[in-house]
C-alpha cells in the first residue's frame, strides 16, 4: 500500500514503502498511466546505510493527494523517460546529482552544469559543452544563443537546428545561474534559509517563501490564524499580477505593438508598489515568514490598497482592451507556439502553460492550502496551447486575481500576530505546493534525527516547462522565437538553483 | 487607430518628475539603515546574530554595517529589543568604492563623478550592457525597469544595447558564478576601451545571500575593476538611477530636500 500525503502535511520517513527498483518503476508508470502527475522525482543520502534512495511524488490532482514511494539504487536503475516522458529532466538531474544512471534514458546529459555531489573526484563537464542534438543535411543550419542575451535577461543557452527560417527542434541547455542553494540548505533551517528561499526565483519571492513557510509550519505543527493566511494569499496575487501584466506588455513588445508595450511597463510597476505597501520591498522581500507574516497591515492601508488596485485595474483593462481589439497582434499570436494538451500532458507541464493547452489543473484548486481552502477556487484554461491562449489566460487569471484581493475586503481583520514556530519534527518527510505565477511550486523536505534538513527538494514550474517551450518551437519561424519564449517566460535561476 | 489614441489619453502622462522632485516611496521602504545611538545600548549584539549575511560587525562597541552585504532584509531591526535599527527612506546609497559601502562613524560617501575623460565620452551619452551572473533575476527586474516610461532613463542619454562591442560600460547582477565567469569575462573583454563597471546588487558587490557559496565568487570585485557600487536586494529602481545619475556627474545633492 503506498501512502498518500495531503498539500504541506508530513508524514514519518518509515512510513515511506522501500520497493524494489523494477517495482517502484512499475507502479510510478502505472499512476501515471492512470492520470497521476511526478510532482518530484529526486534521489538523496539522507541515510548511511544506502547508497542513493529514490524518491517519487506522485499528484493526483482530482483527489488533492500525493503518493510517496522510494527505492535504493546503487550504480543504475531501469529508465521512466521510455514509457513516462515526463521523467525526462528529473532522470537527467538524479544522473547529473548522484551519476546514476537510469538505463535506457535516451537523452542523458547535464542540465546544470555542476560536478555530482555523491563522489569527490569527478569534475563537472565545461559548461554548455555537450552532445547537442544535431540535424544533418546540406541545407540544414545551426543557430546558437546566449549564455548572454541580448536583454536584460537571464543566461542560458539555446540550439537552433534549422531549414531555412523553420525550426526543426531547438535544445535548451541551462545551468549558468547555479547557485547549489538545495546542498546550502542542508543541516538547516537556519538564519540563511529564507534568504536562500526569497532569492530561489527573485520574480517569485512570494510564491517559494510561502512554499517554505507551509512546509516548516507542517513540520512544527504550528497553525497559522487565517487572517495571516489571507494576506500571504493577497502578496502572492499581487505577484501574479505583476508578472502576468508585464509579460502581456513584453508580448505586445515582440510583435511590435508598442503602445500595450508602454502601458503595461507602467501598469506592472503599480502592481509592484503595491507589493511594497505590504512590506517594503517591491519584489515581496521580507514579507512571507515562517508562523505568518513579518509585517502587519491595518484596515486603512488595504483599503488604500484596494483603492489603487481597482483604479490600476482600469488602466490595466484599456492597455490589454487595445491588444485584441488589434487584429495584427491577434493574427501574430494565433497558431504561433501551439502545444497539444495531449504534449503538455505527456511533458508533464504545469500552470499556466498547462492549463493553456487545455489541462485544467492549478493547486489553488486541486491542493488548496492557506486562505485557498476556505472557498472553492474556479481553475480557468485556454484550448489552442498557442501564444494567443497563453497570453488570454494571463488576462482572465489577472482579472480573477484582483477579483480575489478586492474580495477580501469584508473580511479583513487587522492586527494578526505571526506565531513562534517550534522544532521540526524528526525523521520526516512533508510536501508544501503553491500555485506560483508560473505554475507549481513544489518543496520537499526531508528531516533528519534532530529535525534538521536532510534533504531539501525545490522543483520550480520552470523545470517541468522548459521542455514543453522547446516542443512548442517545432516546425515554427525562428523569428518567432522570442514571442513563443515570452509566452512561457520561464525561470532560469528557479531551474538552475 | 482612433482606439489607440484615445487608450494613449486615458493613460496619462507617466513619467516621474524625478531628479526635479523626490520620489513618493511606500510607508515601509527600507532604504539607508541608521541606528539610534541614544537608544543602541552597546553592548548586546542582537542585530549582529541575527543578520543572514553577516553584514553587521561591532568595533569599538560600534555597530558598523557592511551595505555591500546587507539585504536590507527587516530581520536585525525585528531582533534589536530596544528599537535602535531602523530603515530609513533614504534610497541614495550608490559609491565609488567598497569601503565607502560602510556605516560607521564616518559620514556616508555618496557616489562622485567620474573622472574628467570617462565623464566628457560618457556624460550626455552611456549605453550600457547588463550582464546577468548568477543571482535571482531580482536586480534584472529592478534595472528593466528604468527602460519604462516611468523612469525613462533615455532622457538623460543612458541606455541599454544588446551588444558589448556597442556598449560604454557593463551592469554587472549576480555573485558570478562558476559557470557565468568565463562568459562574463568575455563579455567585458569585448567592452571597447575606456569602459565602465557597474555592480548592482548584494550579490555582485559580495555574493550576497551566497557569500562562500562553493560555486559562485563572491561579487564581481575580485575579477574586475569596478567603477560604481549600487547596495539592495534588489536595489530600487530609483537607488540604480540616482547612482548613475551621481556617477555622470548629473546630480550632487547629499541634501534629501
Amino acid at each position: 500500500m503506498i501512502p498518500t500525503i495531503k498539500n504541506s502535511k508530513w508524514l514519518p520517513l518509515c512510513d515511506v514503502p522501500v520497493l524494489d527498483p523494477s517495482s517502484w518503476r512499475q507502479v510510478i508508470v502505472q499512476n501515471v498511466r492512470e492520470g497521476d502527475r511526478i510532482a518530484a522525482l529526486f534521489g538523496c543520502t539522507h541515510n548511511a546505510s544506502v547508497p542513493v534512495r529514490l524518491y517519487a511524488l506522485l499528484a493526483r490532482d482530482g483527489q488533492g493527494t500525493l503518493s510517496v514511494l522510494c527505492t535504493d539504487v546503487e550504480k543504475d536503475y531501469p529508465s521512466l523517460t521510455p514509457e513516462c516522458p515526463q521523467a525526462h529532466w528529473f532522470e537527467r538531474e538524479i544522473f547529473e546529482q548522484w551519476n546514476i544512471i537510469p538505463q535506457g534514458h535516451q537523452w542523458l546529459k547535464p542540465i546544470r552544469f555542476h560536478a555530482p555531489y555523491a563522489s569527490s573526484t569527478k569534475t563537472s563537464p565545461p559548461i554548455g559543452e555537450a552532445d547537442f542534438f544535431q540535424l544533418l543535411g546540406n541545407e540544414i543550419h545551426e543557430v546558437a544563443v546566449g549564455p548572454v542575451h541580448a536583454g536584460v535577461i537571464e543566461p542560458g543557452h539555446f540550439r537552433f537546428q534549422c531549414h531555412g527560417e523553420d525550426v526543426y527542434h531547438l535544445e535548451i541547455s541551462l545551468g549558468y545561474q547555479h547557485r547549489a542553494i538545495e546542498h546550502s540548505l542542508i543541516g538547516g533551517p537556519n538564519k540563511r534559509t529564507l534568504p536562500y528561499m526569497e532569492t530561489l526565483a527573485g520574480d517569485t519571492t512570494v510564491g517559494h517563501t510561502t512554499a517554505y513557510c507551509q512546509l516548516v509550519e507542517s513540520l512544527a505543527g504550528c497553525t497559522v490564524s487565517s487572517p495571516l493566511l489571507r494576506l500571504r494569499a493577497i502578496a502572492l496575487e499581487c505577484e501574479r499580477l505583476a508578472n502576468h501584466i508585464g509579460d502581456l506588455g513584453a508580448l505586445a513588445g515582440d510583435v511590435g505593438f508598442l503602445p500595450t508595450a508602454s502601458f503595461c511597463g507602467r501598469i506592472r510597476g503599480d502592481f509592484l508598489n503595491l507589493t511594497a505597501e505590504l512590506c517594503g520591498s517591491r519584489l515581496g522581500r521580507g514579507f512571507i515568514r515562517p508562523g505568518g507574516v513579518a509585517f502587519e497591515l491595518d484596515t486603512s492601508a488595504f483599503h488604500g490598497i484596494c483603492e489603487r488596485l481597482t483604479s490600476v485595474s482600469h488602466d490595466a483593462r484599456s492597455a490589454i482592451d487595445l491588444l485584441w481589439n488589434t487584429a495584427s497582434v491577434v493574427a501574430r499570436f494565433e497558431n504561433t507556439g501551439t502545444l497539444s494538451q495531449a504534449a503538455a500532458r505527456d511533458l508533464g507541464l504545469v500552470g499556466l502553460a498547462a492549463r493553456a493547452s487545455g489541462v485544467k489543473i492549478d493547486v489553488r484548486k486541486d491542493f488548496p492550502c492557506g486562505a485557498y481552502a476556505d472557498e472553492p477556487f474556479p481553475v480557468q484554461w485556454g484550448e489552442k496551447g498557442d501564444v494567443y491562449s497563453r497570453a488570454y489566460l494571463r488576462w482572465l487569471e489577472i482579472l480573477q486575481s484582483i477579483h480575489f484581493i478586492i474580495d477580501k475586503q469584508e473580511r479583513f481583520v487587522p492586527n494578526a500576530v505571526q506565531t513562534q514556530i517550534g522544532n521540526l519534527q524528526p525523521s520526516s518527510l512533508a510536501v508544501s505546493l503553491v500555485e506560483g505565477w508560473r505554475g507549481e511550486i513544489c518543496h520537499v523536505g526531508l528531516t533528519d534525527d534532530q529535525g534538521k534538513f536532510a534533504h531539501y527538494k525545490i522543483i520550480d514550474p520552470s523545470f517541468h516547462n522548459w521542455f514543453g517551450l522547446a516542443m512548442a518551437m517545432r516546425n515554427q519561424l525562428i523569428s518567432d522565437f522570442p514571442l513563443c519564449n515570452k509566452s512561457f517566460n520561464l525561470s532560469y535561476c528557479g531551474h538552475d538553483l | 487607430m482612433i482606439k489607440s489614441l484615445w487608450t494613449r489619453l486615458k493613460q496619462h502622462h507617466r513619467t516621474i518628475a524625478f531628479p526635479k522632485q523626490e520620489p513618493r516611496l511606500p510607508e515601509k521602504f527600507r532604504g539607508l539603515p541608521s541606528i539610534v545611538q541614544s537608544r543602541c545600548p552597546k553592548h548586546c549584539s542582537e542585530c549582529v546574530t541575527s543578520c543572514p549575511t553577516d553584514a553587521i560587525t561591532m568595533k569599538d562597541k560600534q555597530p558598523h554595517w557592511d551595505l555591500g552585504r546587507c539585504l536590507f532584509c527587516p530581520e536585525c531591526s525585528r531582533a534589536c529589543p530596544h528599537g535602535a535599527v531602523l530603515f530609513t527612506d533614504d534610497y541614495r546609497m550608490a559609491t565609488r568604492t567598497r569601503d565607502n559601502l560602510v556605516i560607521g562613524p564616518k559620514e556616508y560617501g555618496l557616489a562622485q563623478p567620474l573622472e574628467d575623460q570617462r565623464r566628457k565620452l560618457f556624460g550626455k551619452s552611456f549605453k550600457l550592457r547588463v550582464v546577468s551572473a548568477g543571482g535571482c533575476n531580482g536586480c534584472e527586474v529592478e534595472t528593466n525597469v528604468l527602460e519604462t516610461i516611468v523612469f525613462d532613463i533615455g532622457r538623460f542619454g543612458i541606455g541599454v544595447v544588446a551588444s558589448p562591442r556597442h556598449a560604454d560600460g557593463l551592469i554587472i547582477t549576480g555573485p558570478v558564478t562558476h559557470n557565468m565567469k568565463s562568459a562574463l569575462e568575455k563579455t567585458y573583454r569585448a567592452v571597447p576601451d575606456p569602459k565602465v563597471v557597474i555592480a548592482v546588487g548584494a550579490c555582485a558587490i559580495s555574493g550576497g545571500p551566497y557569500i562562500d557559496s562553493p560555486v559562485a565568487n563572491n561579487g564581481v570585485g575580485n575579477l574586475l575593476s569596478v567603477d560604481l557600487y549600487i547596495p539592495g536586494c534588489p536595489p530600487h529602481p530609483l537607488t540604480i538611477l540616482d547612482g548613475l545619475l551621481r556617477l555622470l556627474g548629473r546630480r550632487y545633492s547629499t541634501s534629501r530636500r
